[in-house]
């Protein structure tokens, strides 16, 4: 395998105990310096597909390879930030300590740590917040703090699930900002059911509903939408501007 | 007649006491995870189901000559086997969570009275329900002590751990942290805790005991460290009170520091409404 080759999943299945397969001969490959979008209906297997990526679940049949490692193996090198409201929000924790958590299984000293924390929540414009109750936090503070304590664990690959989901227009745009930054060194996978997300953000578009199919971010049309939604969707908001900037992009692989 | 003096010449009172206190650090510690975790209801079905075990160890002991065999043996098989089972499915199976509960809960409670029901010669279920401070044997304080420091060790020296399974389970096995043993170990422990307090407060308010001193310092506590130590003062406080207002105004202790724990925890609800 390549050494550019961060993820390769091969002919994998799932299902859960005896229901029917969740998912079904999976095949692609992202290579470094790629970031895709991992999209679907609900119930159509883009939590199960993160989930396997991260050795939470193990696939029924078929490998998954990061870094040419299993990834319970490759852990180490993953940074993963959950759906900010999936956590309780009266839990005593500061944000700080939410960030600090990154830190657990890699070794150093407690200065290092330290600073990469602080850097970590600097990046993310969270640092003042260090000392904050995260209940006491909005949505979008929150979301900034996860993807600070992601990137505390200093990761090769970021994988976010639905980052701009229930924040603010506000908070969304400071947010593809900072997604743009992270790109630039790390590959970056996203989970999201906005599809204007889709266009404007990624190079690679990873479409799930049961089966998976890999299209190109510059080629994704509204017709290839509605096939994996079954149904007519409509690209709103961000299509104009993101078709124009993948287009000028260009994107090869 | 002075409370000081009456400390020191009546032993129930001064075990009584002495039974809180040395528990407090442990019920700062476990009410804290049970409170933050949302698991009342589990150490609830474990507190019922040492009644079970209660009930079957009287009837060993004295139908089947087995003499070796306490009360307090039983309490601890039927607690600890309540919560490794419900801890089990909750980890497994956690839509099934809730009707294992009450299952056990109700199933441990029914098996208890049953075999209490066969059991010749008298039997102070009602103690056993709702605590009787003259049965707090001095040896009691040892196997408390003891607890404390099987629970307060492993807290320190893994806190940051802790922490993170509490808050976000996912998240700590991404990041290494078997999470399962850790859970499995608190509810073992909880269920001791809860054994050791039946004479002082008894099964049925064991729960309230554990949960109300954490609960209370939750209203106000940003770390996970604080609140458990909050809790502790608070039990402490919770049990000298309860204690001493129980003799002197004649009445069952357990229910009189459930009380005080539960007006001390409304007053909180409405003091943070009032802050925020």
């Amino acid at each position: 395998m390549s050494d550019d080759v961060i993820i390769e999943i091969k002919n994998v299945d799932f299902r859960y105990e005896a229901t029917s397969p969740v998912l079904e001969n999976v095949n692609f490959a992202v290579k470094r310096n790629q970031s895709g979008c991992i999209v679907g209906p609900n119930g159509g297997g883009k939590s199960t597909l993160l989930k396997l990526l991260l050795g939470l679940l193990t696939p029924s049949a078929g490998e998954i390879r990061l870094f040419g490692k299993t990834p319970c193996d490759a852990r180490i090198k993953v940074g993963y930030m959950p759906q900010y409201h999936l956590l309780d929000g009266a839990f005593p924790i500061t944000a700080g300590e939410v960030v600090r958590m990154g830190r657990l299984g890699i070794s150093g000293s407690r200065k290092q740590h330290n600073e990469r924390v602080v850097r970590a929540m600097e990046e993310m414009e969270v640092a003042h917040l260090a000392a904050r109750s995260f209940a006491e936090l909005s949505g979008g503070q929150r979301q900034r703090v996860l993807i600070a304590r992601a990137l505390a664990c200093e990761p090769e690959l970021l994988l976010l699930d639905e980052p701009t989901a229930n924040i603010d227009p506000g908070a969304e745009e400071k947010f593809y900002t900072v997604l743009a930054a992270l790109r630039q060194r790390m590959t970056v996978l996203t989970v999201s059911h906005d599809l204007g997300f889709v266009n404007r953000e990624t190079d690679l578009i990873i479409c799930v509903n049961k089966f998976v199919t890999l299209h190109q971010a510059a080629n994704f049309t509204a017709q290839n939408a509605d096939e994996i939604y079954h149904h007519k969707v409509s690209l709103i908001k961000h299509d104009h501007d993101c078709f124009c900037h993948c287009q000028h992009e260009g994107h090869e692989a | 007649m002075n409370f000081l003096t009456d400390f020191f010449t009546l032993s129930f009172l001064r075990n009584a006491l002495l039974i809180g206190l040395v528990a407090a650090p442990t019920l700062g510690v476990i009410g804290t995870l049970i409170v933050t975790k949302r698991i009342a209801s589990l150490a609830g079905a474990s507190a019922h189901a040492a009644l079970g075990g209660m009930g079957i160890a009287l009837y060993l002991a004295r139908v089947g000559q087995l003499a070796f065999i306490s009360p307090m043996h039983g309490a601890i098989a039927g607690a600890v086997g309540a919560a490794m089972i419900v801890g089990i499915i909750s980890l497994r199976a956690k839509e099934r969570e809730d009707t294992v509960i009450g299952v056990v809960w109700a199933l441990g409670m029914s098996i208890g009275l049953l075999f209490l029901a066969r059991t010749p010669g008298y039997v102070d279920w009602q103690g056993y329900l709702f605590g009787n401070i003259l049965l707090i044997a001095e040896k009691d304080f040892l196997w408390m002590a003891l607890l404390d420091g099987v629970v307060i060790l492993p807290a320190v020296i893994f806190y940051r751990k802790i922490v993170a399974f509490f808050f976000d389970p996912e998240f700590a096995a991404l990041r290494g942290i078997r999470g399962t043993a850790c859970y499995l170990t608190i509810l073992a422990l909880t269920a001791l805790t809860i054994v050791l307090l039946i004479n002082l407060v008894g099964i049925i308010l064991v729960i309230a005991l554990l949960t109300l001193p954490a609960a209370t310092a939750g209203c106000f506590a940003r770390h996970l460290g604080t609140m458990m130590i909050a809790a502790a003062i608070l039990a402490a406080i919770f049990v000298v009170v309860g204690v001493a207002a129980s003799f002197w105004l004649c009445l069952p202790t357990g229910p009189v520091i459930v009380v005080t724990a539960g007006i001390v925890y409304l007053g909180a609800l409405i003091l943070r409404k009032f802050l925020r």
